[in-house]
C-alpha cells in the first residue's frame, strides 16, 4: 500500500509473525511475559509481608487499593469485595500485555490480536450469568434483565427483543472489541509515523519536515501510554458493572 | 463511444483494480460513516462531564468514572465501523 510515495506495510505485516519454535510468536510471548510479570508482582509481593510496604508490595497494594477504590466501591459497593482478586488480575494482564507497545524491541500490544480479549470477554460473560442466576433464580435474572421496569405493554416484546440482543450477545462481543480495537488502532498509529520517519530520513530534502513526524511519534507513544492504561481500567471496571447489574435487579 | 467505455471497464475489472479501487473507498466510507455519531456523542459525554465537574469539583472522581463508561460504550459503534474496515476484503 502506498500513500503519497510513503510505502505503508499492510496489515498482515503489522500484526503476524513468523512461528518460531514451539508455535511461539511474538504475540503469545508478549502474553507469556504479560503472564509472568503478573504472577510475579504478586507472588514477590505476599512472599514477605511487612507493614509498611516497601518496593514490589507497594506496587502491589496500591495496584489492589485502585481496583477496590476506582472500581469496586464505584460500581458495586461492598458486596463486590468478592470479586476483588479477579477483577485485580484482569487489570493487571491487561495492562502488561497492552504495555509492550511502547516497549522497545516488542513494540506490540498483544492484545491487537483478536484471541484473548474474546476469551476474556467470554469469561466476564459467563461470570456475569453465573452470579445473577446465583443471586436471583433464572427466572428472576431472565424476568429483571429482559423486561424493564415501567415499559408500556405494547411496546414490551420489541423492548424485550431489543434487551435480549444488547445483553446477552452484544455484551461480549463490545467488550472484546472495544479493548482489540483500540489496541491496533494505536499500534497502526505508532506504525504509521515510524514508517513515515524512515521515509522521510530516506530522501535529502525531506529531512527538514522529520522533526515534525518524529515529535508527532513521540507524542502518539505518551499516548499510547494513557490509552493502554485506560482500555484496562475500562474492560475491568465493564465487567464489574456488568456483575453489579446482575448482582441486583434494576428497581 | 459508451460501448468503448463498457469494454475499458471491462478489462480494468478483468485487472482487479476495479474492485482494489471501490473496496479502498468502500472501507473509507464505512469508517468515516461509523465515526460520525460517536464523535458527536463523546464531545457530548465529555463536554456535560466538564460542566459537571467544574460546577461540583467535589464529586470529580464520580463523574470521571461516569464519563469513561459512558465514552466506552458511546465509542464501541466507532470501533465496530473501524473492525468491519478491515474485514471488508476485494
Amino acid at each position: 500500500m502506498s500513500i503519497l510515495g510513503v510505502d505503508v506495510p499492510p496489515i498482515t505485516h503489522v500484526t503476524v509473525w513468523p512461528t518460531g519454535p514451539l508455535g511461539l510468536n511474538k504475540t503469545a510471548l508478549v502474553y507469556f511475559l504479560a503472564t509472568i510479570i503478573t504472577l510475579a508482582i504478586f507472588f514477590l509481593a505476599g512472599r514477605k509481608r511487612q507493614m509498611v510496604p516497601t518496593g514490589v508490595q507497594a506496587v502491589a497494594e496500591s495496584g489492589v487499593d485502585f481496583v477496590r477504590d476506582q472500581i469496586i466501591m464505584q460500581t458495586m459497593g461492598v458486596e463486590g469485595l468478592g470479586y476483588l482478586p479477579y477483577l485485580t488480575t484482569l487489570f493487571f494482564f491487561i495492562l502488561f500485555s497492552n504495555i509492550f507497545e511502547i516497549i522497545p524491541f516488542f513494540q506490540f500490544p498483544a492484545n491487537a490480536r483478536y484471541g484473548v480479549p474474546l476469551i476474556l470477554a467470554l469469561i466476564t460473560w459467563v461470570l456475569f450469568n453465573v452470579v445473577g442466576i446465583a443471586k436471583q433464580g433464572v427466572g428472576h435474572y431472565i424476568k429483571n434483565t429482559l423486561v424493564p421496569p415501567g415499559v408500556p405493554k405494547v411496546i414490551l416484546p420489541l423492548v424485550v427483543f431489543i434487551e435480549f440482543i444488547s445483553t446477552f450477545i452484544v455484551r461480549p462481543f463490545s467488550l472484546s472489541v472495544r479493548l482489540f480495537a483500540n489496541m491496533l488502532a494505536g499500534h497502526l498509529i505508532l506504525v504509521t509515523f515510524a514508517t513515515l520517519c524512515a521515509a522521510l530520513f530516506a530522501a535529502a530534502i525531506t529531512v527538514v519536515i522529520l522533526p515534525f513526524s518524529f515529535a508527532l511519534l513521540v507524542a502518539m507513544t505518551g499516548f499510547e501510554i494513557l490509552v493502554s492504561f485506560l482500555q484496562a481500567f475500562i474492560f475491568t471496571i465493564l465487567t464489574a458493572v456488568y456483575i453489579g447489574g446482575a448482582m441486583h435487579p434494576e428497581h | 463511444m459508451a460501448l468503448a467505455l463498457l469494454h475499458f471497464v471491462l478489462a480494468v475489472q478483468n485487472a482487479g483494480e476495479l474492485q482494489k479501487g471501490l473496496t479502498a473507498i468502500g472501507r473509507g466510507i464505512v469508517y468515516g460513516g461509523a465515526a460520525i455519531g460517536p464523535g458527536i456523542g463523546i464531545g457530548l459525554i465529555v463536554g456535560n462531564a466538564i460542566t459537571a465537574m467544574s460546577r461540583q469539583p467535589e464529586s470529580a472522581g464520580t463523574v470521571r468514572t461516569t464519563m469513561f463508561l459512558g465514552i466506552a460504550f458511546t465509542e464501541a459503534l466507532a470501533l465496530f465501523g473501524f473492525v468491519l474496515a478491515f474485514i471488508i476484503s476485494g
